[in-house]
């Protein structure tokens, strides 16, 4: 099992490293370069000084080397400054990774209470007609493009109704916490919205595939309680699937909350990459996309992890005699 | 084999009705320069007198915010949308099946290359990499300016941007069936006689991978419409003034208090567009696959 794990984390450094590789030549290859951004904006540089702040950052040199220097000054801690908001990036991607978190945490948690019990409900009436209902709105619900999801929300409750505010993080001057939920409330209805669906589907397809098990029927014929032998027979078993698909969907979330956030205006980690990129904050776009990265290969670490440790039918690594 | 398919696929009423609205929607998207000259205007005539008009005779849907046609304009951002959505889809399934071939056919060290860069592409956040990649600036990569001027330089960049992460489904399934089929009888007969490796992957495999990867490829075009609609509406997707529906929405946020109809219209035909092929997919699944079927009934 240990040693598995040493190789899954080493295999997950390795993506990793390469995709810090990819981000970055991406990053280059974006419009314009910071410093042709500077002689833009400050009619006072001159060609000269433009070569010289080129020499003077390092942009003068290949690719490869840029990409040496960078990593050795991330590596140690220094992630440099971000263009737009004169602030070192970490500065300005901490409380974005909060809000961010928050955002997802809420609307993971209501997705998933949304989703199990009607997943498991329509897995033990199957082919009726609360199920086919069921599997249509499940559907729907992957279906649905999550921006247009948000405008309509938007439309419906801030516009049409006025009850709630369209976008934002809280009212100016307000410091409550009553009055930044009031803020969170459609982001987390459209984000929930948009990843109810799948669950749905992936709880449903799990629970009628154990139902079919010969333990269930075994339970069954010894007499045991409906209640019984779905609790604590099926459900136990039908979620191990689905816990390793919800440590997998979350770069789904990710997305997902990446749109949510920018239509929102919500400040988040998803509007800031988006922001970064629009406006050549590369800094900022480098960091924010190889932590994005980073935590998607996290939650695949866990999932697998998951499956491990919930169903001890499975052994990775170890030898059967 | 086809008959009983095409039974079986009449009997999932959804992927019937489905089909019938891709249909209709495809026959209208085609039909728009027909459509534009019986209405006698153009999808792209501004008319400032006319902004943000209701439904009349003349403009059925009304008109957006430069007095332009809606119905017009959505009949030719459906035709960028469904385009890009089965062009880009069949791009991505024959990368994957050419990766899943050779990864399952050669099997060792090619294999495990393959699969480890197939996993590492999944484990990928996709719409932030898909934000970058549009973001590229394509003449740093020696694209010429005529090419980039022209209007359709925004639609390949989509189509080759979205399939370069959207084949790893298919390269799983056409790997794992190639994996099964490689030591068939059948196989090892041809092998025997001296056949190439391509040869046996061309025509004794890859004939027996098409339902899975017909399956794989329809479910795929509802979300690659999805993301292309997404980068669309970010604004780093189909470039105005080409409509699609995702950029139709560009400025439906602003536009939310003069004008919901705009924000209404393109959303609601990409929503129905992705429902009706992921449904398309099931049935096809279901049809293409009697071992489903028999577990349903």
């Amino acid at each position: 099992m240990s040693r598995y794990l040493v190789g899954r984390l080493a295999e997950s450094l390795i993506v990793l490293l390469i995709m810090s590789v990819v981000i970055y030549t991406l990053i280059g290859l974006m419009p314009g370069d910071p410093i042709d951004i500077m002689v833009q904006s400050d009619p006072h540089l001159t060609p000269a000084d433009a070569a010289r702040l080129k020499a003077l950052y390092g942009l003068d040199k290949p690719l490869l080397e840029r990409y040496a220097n960078w990593l050795e000054a991330a590596l140690s801690g220094d992630f440099g400054y971000s263009r737009i908001q004169n602030q070192p990036v970490w500065t300005v991607l901490a409380p974005r990774l909060v809000n961010s978190i928050i955002l997802m945490g809420i609307s993971f948690v209501v997705s998933l209470l949304i989703a199990l019990p009607i997943g498991i409900y329509s897995a033990l009436k199957p082919y009726g007609a609360r199920d086919y209902a069921i599997n249509f709105i499940a559907l729907g619900g992957i279906s649905i493009p999550v921006f247009w999801l948000a405008l309509m929300i938007i439309y419906l409750f801030s516009v049409r109704w006025g009850v709630l505010p369209a976008s934002g993080m809280q009212t100016v001057g307000v410091e409550s916490v009553w009055d930044k939920a009031k803020y969170l409330v459609l982001p987390v209805i459209t984000l929930s919205a948009a990843n109810a669906g799948s669950l749905t589907r992936f709880m449903r397809a799990a629970m009628m595939e154990t139902m079919r098990q010969d333990f269930i029927r075994t339970a069954r014929a010894k007499g045991l309680g409906r209640r019984q032998v779905v609790l604590k027979h099926a459900l136990r078993n039908a979620l191990i699937p689905v816990v390793t698909i919800l440590a997998l969907s979350f770069g789904n979330l990710f997305s997902g909350a990446l749109i949510t956030e920018t239509v929102f205006s919500y400040l988040g980690m998803g509007k800031l990459i988006y922001d970064s990129i629009i406006g050549n904050d590369y800094n900022v776009a480098l960091i924010a996309l190889l932590f994005a990265t980073l935590l998607t290969l996290v939650s695949n670490l866990l999932a697998d992890l998951c499956y491990a440790w919930l169903d001890p039918r499975i052994s990775y690594g170890a030898r059967q005699a | 084999m086809t008959a009983l398919t095409l039974r079986r696929f009449v009997r999932h009423r959804m992927a019937v009705a489905s089909a019938a609205i891709l249909a209709i929607l495809g026959v209208l998207t085609l039909a728009a320069p027909l459509v534009e000259l019986a209405m006698g205007i153009g999808a792209n005539d501004i008319d400032l007198l006319h902004r943000f008009a209701g439904p009349s005779l003349a403009h059925p849907l009304g008109t957006d915010e430069l007095g332009r046609d809606l119905f017009l304009r959505l009949l030719y951002g459906g035709r960028i949308s469904l385009i890009v959505g089965m062009a880009t889809a069949l791009v991505a399934a024959v990368i994957g099946t050419t990766i899943g071939l050779i990864a399952g056919y050669y099997g060792g060290w090619l294999d495990a290359l393959l699969m480890r860069l197939t996993d590492g592409v999944i484990a990928l956040p996709l719409l932030p990499l898909l934000i970058v990649l549009s973001a590229v600036d394509m003449s740093k990569l020696g694209f010429g300016d005529a090419f980039l001027a022209g209007d359709s330089a925004s639609v390949y960049r989509m189509m080759i941007i979205i399939a370069l992460v959207g084949w790893t489904t298919v390269a799983r399934l056409v790997r794992g069936t190639t994996l099964t089929l490689r030591e068939r009888e059948y196989v090892l007969a041809a092998r025997g006689m001296g056949a190439s490796g391509a040869r046996i992957m061309l025509t004794h495999v890859l004939p027996n991978t098409v339902s899975p990867i017909t399956v794989a490829t329809t479910l795929s075009v509802g979300t690659i419409i999805l993301f292309e609609s997404v980068l669309s509406f970010l604004g780093l997707g189909i470039q105005p003034p080409l409509p699609s529906w995702g950029n139709m929405l560009n400025n439906a946020q602003e536009l939310m208090n003069e004008a919901p109809a705009l924000a209404f219209y393109p959303g609601i035909l990409i929503f129905l567009t992705v429902v009706a092929f992921n449904f398309l997919g099931d049935g096809l699944q279901d049809s293409l696959d009697p071992k489903a079927v028999t577990q349903r009934r």
